[in-house]
């Protein structure tokens, strides 16, 4: 369970520029199953995602995960909590270029220093899930979409976290690509991992698998 | 333990990769700071072997030399001031040099000319050196044809060459007997060019240099320790001179290295951000980077320094050579011999890879402390 109390983010504060991308958002969302944030272009999805995420703090009020305050924790252990309990799957990919598939899937556990085979077997073991085991020593700038988007998948699994995080993961692929993106995530979510996913698309937010939706706008619930 | 070893080897394996990713902008920063490194490393690795070799020399020098001296001018010293000096309380052994300068129009250069207190040349002969010979085109055997103080023409049989592994002192010397050189300059029979002493104890050396002044007003005293000071401020000088243009150098490398570091490109700032998004610590990408920066300095400082040894050892350092031993006509063949000092390396290292490393971590760090949800963007 995730508790927003009374969270937003503004950017620019004080300034001519200031933007609030969240406004006093109150929601409680299941660390389990589909959840769908919908809205507009603009409407604070993004900015949402990555309060929930750990990847920055709100402006003003608090996150809880099962109970643990999130929001105002040590930039080291908010990178721990993000570690552990999120993999992130991001609208551009945001694979590193001139490493290879194989390398960018094992990325995200080299500060845990795990031994070298067992993670490489692991690695591998996630690539040849995903239809991917052909193109582990390929580099990822070669990739097609959405071999680049599986790649990212296994990157955000390797550290077997609880939840996944995806934003706005169709937007960059062809409808074909997009169901199977969304049966790949269904079978995700039946081994129990929770999912967050932005989207505007219908695909997404209209799927069966999906439990649950929250429309925002402007910052804030719909 | 295992496991922060492990995960320092994860960080310098990808650093390792990442440099090598880039291969352009890094191998174009490695020649830069190589070349820094090997042109620093050549001048100290050259003056220090330099500064050994005439401090070898001098220590074979005696420890008090008399000139007399007219008008505040050298002048030649009379033999009879032998005597005097011998009545000094603390004088041991004393003995009148003969020496002085001959410019050669044929080769346009000054020779050294010197009697040798041991073992001189026989009457016609001399013992040359290297340059000397070099310039001559003379090998032993050959006879060498000087123009005397008269105008005379004398010729000198040459016996033999002077030994190389001094050469930097001894090369346009020419060594001949005391009759020779007498009558080659037509010099005083009753004079000398100066007097040397041996002090029998070391420590009155000054107190005896007083004594001289004071019993012979018409002298000057000169201690060998003052030769070495006057030595090590010459070279001192010169590698001033050096160091002055390294620092313009070292100066425009630090400008270059921060160029490069502070201008992280767009997609250096990203990788960092993906890498802090995925689950790496601030201090994980600190790392990763410090193992980048030390692996590329090090590879750098190796270089260079290798570079400068074998410049130095095995060339005679041609590059400085002119600048750091004078513009010498009979240029000494100096073979600086191999040492290197540990300290040396020590503060060389530290001067050459901590500004680099300084300068190129902060812009990191500042990079590195950003909330990493720009790259959702
Ligand atoms: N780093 C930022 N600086 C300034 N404004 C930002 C920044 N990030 C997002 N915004 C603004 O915040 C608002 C919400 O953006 P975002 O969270 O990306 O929404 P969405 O993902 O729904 O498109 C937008 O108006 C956007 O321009
Ligand atoms: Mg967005």
């Amino acid at each position: 369970m995730i508790r927003l109390d009374a969270v937003s983010k503004v950017y620019n504060q004080g300034r001519h520029n200031e933007v609030w991308a969240v406004r006093d958002l109150r929601l409680e969302l299941e660390t389990r199953g589909i959840t769908v944030l919908k809205g507009p272009s603009g409407s604070g999805k993004t900015s949402l995602l990555a309060m929930l995420g750990c990847l920055s703090r709100p402006s003003s009020g608090r996150i809880h995960l099962e109970g643990r305050l999130l929001s105002n924790l040590p930039e080291r252990f908010m990178t721990q909590v993000r570690r552990s309990t999120f993999g992130f799957i991001f609208q551009r990919f945001n694979l590193i270029r001139g490493l290879t598939v194989l390398e960018n899937v094992m990325l995200p556990a080299y500060p845990l220093a795990p031994d070298p085979g067992r993670l490489r077997d692991q690695a591998l073991g996630l690539l040849r899930q995903f239809r991917l085991e052909e193109r582990a020593h390929n580099k990822s700038e070669w990739l097609s979409g959405g071999e680049a988007q599986r790649t990212a998948i296994c990157r955000a699994l390797i550290n077997d976290p609880a939840i996944i995080i995806a934003d706005e993961p169709t937007a960059n692929l062809d409808s074909q690509l997009s169901r199977e993106l969304l049966t790949l995530i269904g079978e995700l979510a039946d081994q129990g991992k929770g999912i967050l996913i932005s989207s505007h698309d219908p695909l997404v937010f209209d799927h069966a698998r999906v439990s649950r939706v929250v429309e925002l706008r402007d910052g804030r619930l719909a | 333990m295992i496991s922060f070893l492990r995960r320092q080897g994860y960080l310098l394996e990808y650093s390792l990769a990442s440099l090598a990713r880039r291969p352009g902008k890094h191998l174009g920063l490695v020649l830069v700071y190589a070349t820094l490194v090997f042109l620093l490393a050549s001048t100290l690795l050259f003056t220090q072997s330099l500064r050994q070799e005439s401090a070898l020399v001098l220590a074979e020098s005696p420890e008090l030399i008399v000139q007399r001296l007219l008008a505040g001018r050298h002048d030649l010293i009379p033999a009879s001031y032998l005597e005097q000096l011998g009545t000094i309380r603390g004088v041991g052994e004393r003995y009148g040099r003969l020496w002085g300068y001959f410019y050669d129009p044929a080769v346009r250069a000054n020779y050294t000319l010197m009697v040798p207190r041991a073992a001189p040349p026989a009457a016609g002969e001399v013992q040359l050196g290297a340059g000397v010979a070099r310039a001559r085109g003379l090998s032993p055997g050959d006879y060498l044809s000087l123009r005397s103080a008269r105008g005379e023409p004398f010729s000198f049989r040459i016996a033999a060459l002077l030994p190389a592994d001094t050469e930097l002192v001894s090369s346009d010397l020419m060594l001949l007997n005391a009759q020779d050189f007498r009558r080659f300059f037509d010099f005083p029979a009753d004079r000398f060019t100066d007097i040397v002493l041996r002090v029998r104890n070391p420590v009155e050396v000054r107190k005896v240099a007083e004594k001289i002044s004071l019993a012979l007003p018409d002298t000057r005293p000169i201690l060998r320790e003052e030769i070495l000071r006057t030595y090590d401020a010459v070279f001192g000088w010169r590698q001033g001179l050096v160091f002055v243009l390294l620092t313009g150098a070292m100066l425009a490398f630090v400008i270059f290295a921060w160029d490069r570091a502070s201008g992280l490109s767009g997609e250096e700032r990203r990788e960092i951000g993906i890498l802090k998004a995925i689950g790496w610590e601030t201090g994980d990408v600190l790392r990763m980077k410090f193992w980048e920066g030390a692996a590329l300095s090090l590879t750098a400082f190796l270089l260079g320094y290798l570079l400068a040894y074998v410049h130095v050892f095995h060339f005679a350092a041609v590059l400085f050579a002119p600048v750091l031993k004078g513009w010498a006509v009979l240029y000494p063949d100096f073979r600086p011999v191999p040492f290197v000092d540990g300290l040396q390396v020590a503060t060389l290292f530290f001067f050459s890879v901590f500004p680099y490393t300084v300068a190129t971590i902060i812009p990191i760090w500042r990079a590195a402390i950003t909330d990493p949800d720009q790259v959702m963007r």
